[in-house]
């Protein structure tokens, strides 16, 4: 299997390849469209300030790329919030793919630290009352596209966050964590598919989600 | 709910863990990527690599254990000891750790903070503090440590807790808290080593006083202090090394124990 990785100004994508490497996958690290268009699996990860790297993807012409790619697509962290219309981080127009908007956490109690960092829980999302008609609708619609959700047998798991914009529970919303108020951990739409919190900073439960998306 | 994050700290000298060759049935005690994949198994949130040595040999061994760590360890790890300029920050992120800790250099110039912080953001930048609640500043009562307005007064002392400073503990915290950074690692000194739990008053007032998460180092002797240190010491974070290294507490049963009493640990 040909596993690409996104190649861009963000910090932190080394720590993907190393996750990949670890579960015996060879990732290719690229900016090419010809590479990403022809790979199996496309990982879109990274940490850093989305009007820079959104500004990057766009000097490249990464930004048509990922939008265009047909093949399962992974955003991680910056990755998830740059494939949303908008983010509040530099007041830049992002890629579009989710129809939501990044907002910056806005502390309630002083108890709230900014940025939301360590370890929190994933809910499934359809277990969630307010939105169950949303997520019985992305079930129905998800069967179409593929037997298993990157949450496969894990619901209740902590995994590794740090980050301090978040998009809000919407349509394409698949597990939510609560931090000052539930917010999207992770989303889907179509073949593409996105987590907030570090799947390769994640343990044993990252690695199985990895797999789990690998096996998509 | 966010959960309470238990760290292992494993201090490494020319490549080998200092203290802990005692550990369970590890092979290689000595070998701190050995020790971190250990802990990573057993439940430890994060880990802690403090590099103790001081030549520029031992440097470049460091660099390369960070490296392994890197691309063997799939939790979040810091790396701490000889970081005084952006240079040094900017090695050791790229060798794949998470989050660097400064101290001295930090106390020497603050401005570093702004920088670490405007170069590589603010969740990669941890600041440590040594303090010492003293008992010969002529501030407060020299038997209790409390100062004369009833607080207790703490000194923030350089290099490794040899030289006192001028500096107040919440002073400094506050500065660094607004200066940017994205966490403290506050040690008493009183309290390491002496294993007779963490300073509690202290943390809570830190707690209190800045919106950064504070992670409690020094005086982990049983299972009691770390619930004590989540729940009246309200910190974020309890570091600890000889308690874990000598098997004194598994990390395995310290998690299920807090649990039960009500702490939100990560399963």
């Amino acid at each position: 299997m040909k596993v690409a990785v996104v190649k861009y100004n963000a910090g932190n994508i080394f720590s993907v390849v190393h996750a990949l490497e670890r579960m015996g996958v060879e990732p290719i690290l690229t900016d090419s469209a010809e590479e990403l268009r022809s790979a199996d699996r496309v990982i879109f990860p990274g940490q850093g300030e989305a009007s820079g790297a959104m500004h990057y993807l766009r000097q490249h012409g990464l930004d048509s790329i990922i939008r265009s790619l047909t093949q399962p697509v992974l955003g991680i962290c910056i990755g998830q919030q740059l494939m949303c219309r908008h983010s509040e981080e530099g007041d830049v127009d992002c890629l579009g793919i989710f129809d939501a908007d990044v907002k910056r956490f806005r502390p309630l109690r002083h108890e709230d630290k900014i940025p939301h960092m360590g370890w929190n829980s994933i809910q499934n999302h359809k277990i969630l009352h307010f939105a169950q008609a949303q997520a019985e609708a992305l079930a129905r619609r998800s069967q179409h596209n593929s037997k298993l959700t990157l949450f496969e047998g894990l619901d209740g798991e902590f995994v590794y966050f740090v980050h301090s914009y978040y998009v809000p529970v919407c349509e394409h919303t698949t597990a939510v964590t609560e931090y000052i108020h539930p917010f999207s951990a992770a989303m889907q739409k179509d073949n593409f598919y996105a987590t907030q919190f570090h799947p390769e900073k994640s343990g044993a439960v990252g690695q199985q989600i990895l797999r789990n998306f690998l096996e998509l | 709910m966010l959960a309470k994050r238990i760290i292992p700290c494993l201090d490494v000298k020319d490549g080998q863990t200092v203290k802990g060759t005692n550990v369970l049935q590890l092979r290689q005690a000595g070998d701190p990527v050995e020790l971190g994949k250990l802990y990573s198994r057993q439940g430890a949130d994060e880990l802690v690599f403090l590099d103790i040595t001081a030549s520029h040999e031992g440097r470049k061994t460091f660099t390369n254990m960070v490296q392994k760590v890197a691309a063997e360890i799939d939790i979040p790890f810091t790396v701490g000891g000889g970081i005084s300029e952006l240079a040094d920050v900017d090695r050791m992120l790229s060798a794949g750790a998470d989050k660097i800790s400064i101290n001295s250099a930090a106390l020497r110039r603050p401005q570093l903070i702004d920088e670490i912080v405007s170069h590589f953001g603010s969740q990669v930048c941890v600041v440590a503090i040594d303090a010492k609640m003293d008992s010969d500043t002529g501030i407060g009562n020299s038997d209790t440590g409390i100062g004369n307005s009833g607080e207790e007064a703490w000194t923030c002392y350089l290099n490794g807790g040899r030289i006192p400073t001028e500096r107040n503990l919440f002073d400094w915290a506050r500065e660094v808290n607004d200066r940017g950074a994205g966490e403290i690692l506050f040690t008493s000194m009183n309290h390491d080593g002496v294993k007779q739990g963490f300073a509690c008053n202290a943390l809570s007032r830190l707690a209190s006083l800045l919106t950064i998460p504070v992670i409690a180092s020094g005086g982990a002797g049983c299972m009691e202090d770390f619930r004590d240190v989540f729940a009246l010491g309200h910190a974020d974070a309890a570091l600890a090394a000889s308690v874990f290294h000598f098997g004194q507490i598994g990390i395995p049963e310290l998690k299920e124990y807090l649990r039960k009493e009500n702490i939100n640990v990560r399963r």
